[in-house]
């Protein structure tokens, strides 16, 4: 886990000098920062937990999390250090060769033995020496996970978490092969029913208090808490009540331990066959920046990516389980000209081609969904412009959170508006394309990923068109009336990008193939175009990019390339 | 069942959370008052607790759980406290335990306390009666016994009606 250096593309005014403290971490000298961030990203005293990753040792820790605020519970970061030693006269005491003498801490009632600090909240002090792999740090770390083990069930083999669990990964490197422990293990509730989406094994747990921090201070729903006493300890919410806000799926993220599980997710796969892939949220303007889960071409999960910029570590319930739509039976999956009867890319393309040349200036509209990727809208635009057509993009309300949800339901807004294809107002233009059908002036009409008949354009007035050329993905009345039809891809099937709420230009990259003869619109807007008008946008997607990037005034000015967007995307100037 | 409270309870209740600089200092007060009221501390009082004081349920819930001294049921009419610290426990005071639950028909091997089906009785061990030069010593409700055998059990459990 990145703590408190991860990359940023921003480019940033040169940083002022940051006061820096020397300390030593296993015996290396490191000037780390006076102070860091906080989990709200206020500064706050630099501590030994962060000094050591900064020095590349990881302080083993379950409880410390670096969006939440610290707790020190777990005591899985207790460490051994030492501090110089002061004279009487407040001055260091020096050693033979002029180095000050460090005094390790002891337990004060047995100077022999070393007495460790949790490095998640001891700050950290000029000349401080941090040990983080003596042998006395060592034996800490074996005595807290003994202990963390004793009413464990051990039942890994059928817990979700295996592999990517802190209570294995840490047992690895500090466990015991043999469990001293001869009593009754305690036995604690399992399979606890906490909300809609999450299930509980209270005998897994740690008890490091995420989850309720992560629920009282983050989601700002503080519905958990811990019940009974000592060894019988365990994570519950009032009974009756149901743990159920829009962001409970954070806590099986964060749970280091397999005590909270998704119940979408749980016991569908094994983690270790899972392919990650760095991808954007789709539902709504914030574009969580996220990880797509796959395994042979299906989804199993979103997870939240960090990006400080936009989510943090989290991202929305409802987005996280956005994803099912991607598998459904009825996928569009043929592309078909019902003119000519062809059911070949080359031949309906061509036959599109064919009909848009020949069309009037003014008489082709086009209705693009905010759900394109910019270089679908792009693409659009540009054979818009040439056959002097409106275009629109449609609008989708909903409502904010003040959190991460935002009112816009769209993934791309920005990117619509940025390319032309709408105005700030999203579907001013939707009644004047209305009117031009009815009125006759238009004939021809395209739609990408919208169902326009539940838009503005009602199924009289869509029958009046004499061209309907569409790409969905999902069957709907205005793809079933299509005299083209191109079946288009899911956002995880593809590459591309989307501009974000606060214009933050984002990429997605492709999980999973397209199903069926699907392809990526981008692919065969870029044959559409090149047919249409003459003018090649490729080859291929970077060179689609990158000639956008020059082209759209918003990527040009901030000089965006597809090789330079980076994992956490690159802010524009709308 | 609706849980109202007693007028002249709620207004001493809300003058004893001005007490405290954070209003949530009092949750205990508020749960004693309300547990000598009612004989227990029902889920409705927790939140009423809690609505009272600002905070969510779960976290007046956590203290119910976490004192063995509150109750989430309600107890028998007599409450038989049997004393099983050091001075009681060596004077007898598991044979009396058990005595009581032989007699009631309750299990002796049961953790916490136990209430016969008819509501009469409640039995349960507690820590130190503060008398332990006579042990074993217990309470019946808020009437002390000390120096109990099992002759004085029966009489005890004959006297209660
Ligand atoms: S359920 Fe998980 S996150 Fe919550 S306290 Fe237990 S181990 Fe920590
Ligand atoms: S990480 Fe839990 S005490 Fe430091
Ligand atoms: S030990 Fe029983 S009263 Fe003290």
């Amino acid at each position: 886990m990145s703590t408190a250096t991860a990359a940023n593309t921003e480019t940033k005014p040169p940083a002022p000098a940051v006061e820096t403290v020397r300390v030593k971490v296993d015996g290396r000298v490191v000037d780390v920062p006076r102070t860091l961030p906080d989990w709200q990203g206020k500064p706050q005293p630099t501590t030994m937990l962060q000094a050591c990753a900064i020095a590349g040792a990881e302080v083993p820790h379950y409880c410390y999390h670096p969006k939440l605020p610290i707790a020190g519970n777990c005591r899985m970061c207790l460490v051994e250090f030492g501090t110089p030693m002061m004279g009487p006269d407040r001055k260091p005491v020096l050693s033979e060769d002029g180095s000050p003498k460090i005094a390790r801490s002891v337990l004060p009632y047995e100077p022999g033995t070393p007495r460790g600090a949790i490095a998640c909240a001891t700050p950290i002090s000029p000349g401080m020496e941090i040990y983080p792999s003596s042998p006395a740090t060592k034996q800490m770390r074996e005595a807290v996970l003994e202990s963390l083990l004793i009413n464990h069930p051990l039942d890994c083999p059928i817990c979700d978490q295996a592999g990517e669990c802190k209570l294995q990964e840490y047992s690895v490197e500090h466990g015991q092969a043999e469990s001293r422990f001869a009593e009754v293990k305690v036995h604690k509730p399992k399979q606890v029913d906490l909300g809609p989406r999450i299930m509980l094994d209270d005998e897994r747990c740690v008890l490091c208090t995420r989850c309720i921090r992560f629920s009282r201070d983050v989601a700002q729903d503080d519905a958990l808490g811990i019940v009974n006493r000592g060894s019988h300890n365990s994570i519950a919410a009032f009974p009756g009540r149901q743990f159920d806000n829009n962001y409970t799926l954070n806590t099986v993220d964060i749970c280091p331990v397999g005590a909270l599980t998704s119940k979408d997710f749980r016991f569908r796969m094994r983690v270790w066959f899972l392919k990650e892939t760095r991808s954007v949220c789709a539902s709504c303007a914030t574009g969580c920046n996220i990880l797509i889960s796959s395994r042979e071409e299906s989804v199993y999960r979103y997870e939240p990516r960090q990006n400080d910029a936009v989510n943090a570590c989290w991202m929305c319930d409802s987005g996280r389980l956005n994803y099912k739509w991607i598998g459904r039976e009825d996928r569009l999956l043929n592309v078909r000209s019902s003119r000519s009867g062809a059911r070949a890319w080359a031949a309906v393309v061509a036959e599109i081609a064919e009909t848009l040349r020949s069309a009037p200036q003014g008489s082709v509209a086009v209705i693009a969904s905010a759900r394109q990727s910019t270089e679908e809208l792009y693409l659009l635009k540009k054979l818009a412009a040439h056959l002097g057509a409106l275009t629109d993009s449609v609008e989708r309300l909903g409502e904010g959170d003040g959190f991460l949800v935002n009112a816009d339901r769209n993934p791309n807004t920005n990117g619509a508006r940025m390319t032309g294809i709408c105005f700030t107002e999203v579907g001013i233009q939707i009644p004047k394309i209305a009117q031009g059908i009815r009125s006759g002036r238009i004939h021809t009409l395209i739609v990408f990923g919208e169902d326009v008949t539940r838009h503005g354009i009602d199924s009289e007035t869509l029958s009046k068109v004499s061209t309907l050329i569409v790409s969905d993905i999902l069957p709907n009345e205005t793809t079933r009336r299509a005299h083209f039809l191109l079946p288009g891809c899911a956002y995880a099937e593809k590459r591309g990008t989307f501009v974000n709420a606060k214009g933050r230009l984002q990429r997605f990259l492709k999980a999973v193939e397209p199903r069926g003869e699907a392809r990526p619109e981008w692919e065969f807007l870029q044959e559409l175009v090149h047919q249409v008008t003459g003018e090649n946008l490729g080859p291929g997607f970077e060179a689609l990019f990158n000639r956008m990037a020059k082209d759209v005034p918003a990527l040009a000015s901030a000089g965006v390339e597809w090789g330079k967007v980076g994992d956490l995307g690159a802010p524009l100037t709308l | 069942m609706t849980f109202t409270i007693p007028r002249e309870l709620e207004a001493e209740l809300d003058e004893l959370a001005t007490r405290y600089p954070q209003k949530r200092s009092a949750s205990l007060m508020f749960l004693h008052a309300l547990q000598e009221r009612f004989g227990y501390v029902s889920k409705e009082a927790v939140e009423w607790t809690a609505a009272k004081l600002g905070v969510q349920p779960i976290h007046v819930w956590e203290l119910v759980t976490f004192y063995p001294m509150f109750r989430q049921e309600p107890a028998g009419r007599h409450q038989l406290k049997v004393c099983r610290t050091l001075s009681c426990a060596l004077g007898g005071s598991h044979k009396l335990y058990r005595h009581f639950c032989d007699r009631l028909g309750l299990d002796p091997n049961k953790h916490g306390l136990q209430t016969t089906k008819d509501g009469k009785f409640s039995v349960e061990f507690v820590e130190c009666l503060a008398s332990c030069g006579t042990a074993p010593v217990m309470m019946r409700n808020e009437e002390f016994h000390e120096g109990v055998s099992c002759e004085q059990a029966d009489a005890l459990l004959a006297r209660c009606s």
